[in-house]
């Protein structure tokens, strides 16, 4: 056995960390520990996106199916730390009934150069957007409406072939 | 007896997320489909027929849902488009 074999790959050696809360959360409380974790990175890139309010959204709900969504994240994590050869990936997504001004989603990405760390968002954001086992619908004038694809989704995710 | 779970709008059309199905041997997708109507409605079973809802059998997709085979035991999801953004 040689010693080359005794260094880990930067593949093995990546941190992949996946939630799914059903509760309100702090972005930063995640962020600063995944960051610490990586001691001699390049760069984080980070990711939040929150309810968004106006047009008489009062609130957002996002539904999903336990034996799919999260492996489903896992995979999209784990495709992402190869195709873009991440040190760490972190990607949180809510369930559940949101308020406007709630983050919703918050994905970050460590890597020894900054390309690789912005790619590796928009890849992910594109993904989990349309991609993703998530059902939405959005409360208006006190009533839900399912939310349907939308054409764009398709659009953003055909860039990555 | 069968695990039926409808998901997003779905879950409105059949009135409820989840249901249960008791049944003596293995259903394929026009057993399926013919107990969303008389359990349901057409217009459950119609919502189900679009070619854009996917099906999960125990947590797998079907690549083909007109050749499911549902077992008892099984968890059969039904799965609308997904929102996106």
């Amino acid at each position: 056995m040689s010693w080359l074999s005794f260094l880990p790959s930067v593949a093995a050696s990546a941190v992949i960390d996946v939630r799914l809360l059903d509760a309100p959360f702090n972005p930063g409380l995640f962020i600063g520990p995944f960051t610490h974790a990586h001691p001699g990175l390049g760069g984080v890139c980070t990711f939040v996106g929150e309810v968004r309010g106006g047009d008489g959204i009062e609130a957002l709900e996002l539904s999903h199916y336990a034996p799919l969504t999260l492996p489903g994240m896992q995979a999209l994590a784990a495709d992402a730390v190869t195709r873009f050869d991440l040190l760490g990936m972190l990607v949180l997504h809510r369930t559940g009934v949101m308020l406007p001004g709630e983050p919703i989603v918050c994905v970050s990405a460590a890597a020894h150069h900054r390309r690789a760390a912005f790619d590796a968002i928009d890849f992910a954001m594109d993904h989990l957007k349309s991609d993703s086992w998530f059902w939405k619908r959005e409360r208006r004038g006190g009533a839900w409406h399912w939310i349907e694809p939308r054409a764009q989704d398709h659009t953003d995710i055909s860039r990555w072939g | 007896m069968a695990r039926m779970v409808f998901l997003g709008r779905l879950a409105d059309v059949a009135g409820k997320g989840e249901a249960e199905f008791g049944f003596s041997s293995p259903l394929d997708w026009p057993d399926v489909i013919a107990w969303l109507e008389d359990a349901f409605s057409a217009t459950l079973a119609d919502s189900v027929r679009d070619p854009r809802t996917r099906l999960a059998i125990n947590g797998e997709v079907l690549a083909d849902r007109e050749s499911l085979v549902l077992n008892i035991g099984d968890e059969l999801a039904f799965l609308p488009p997904v929102s996106g953004g």
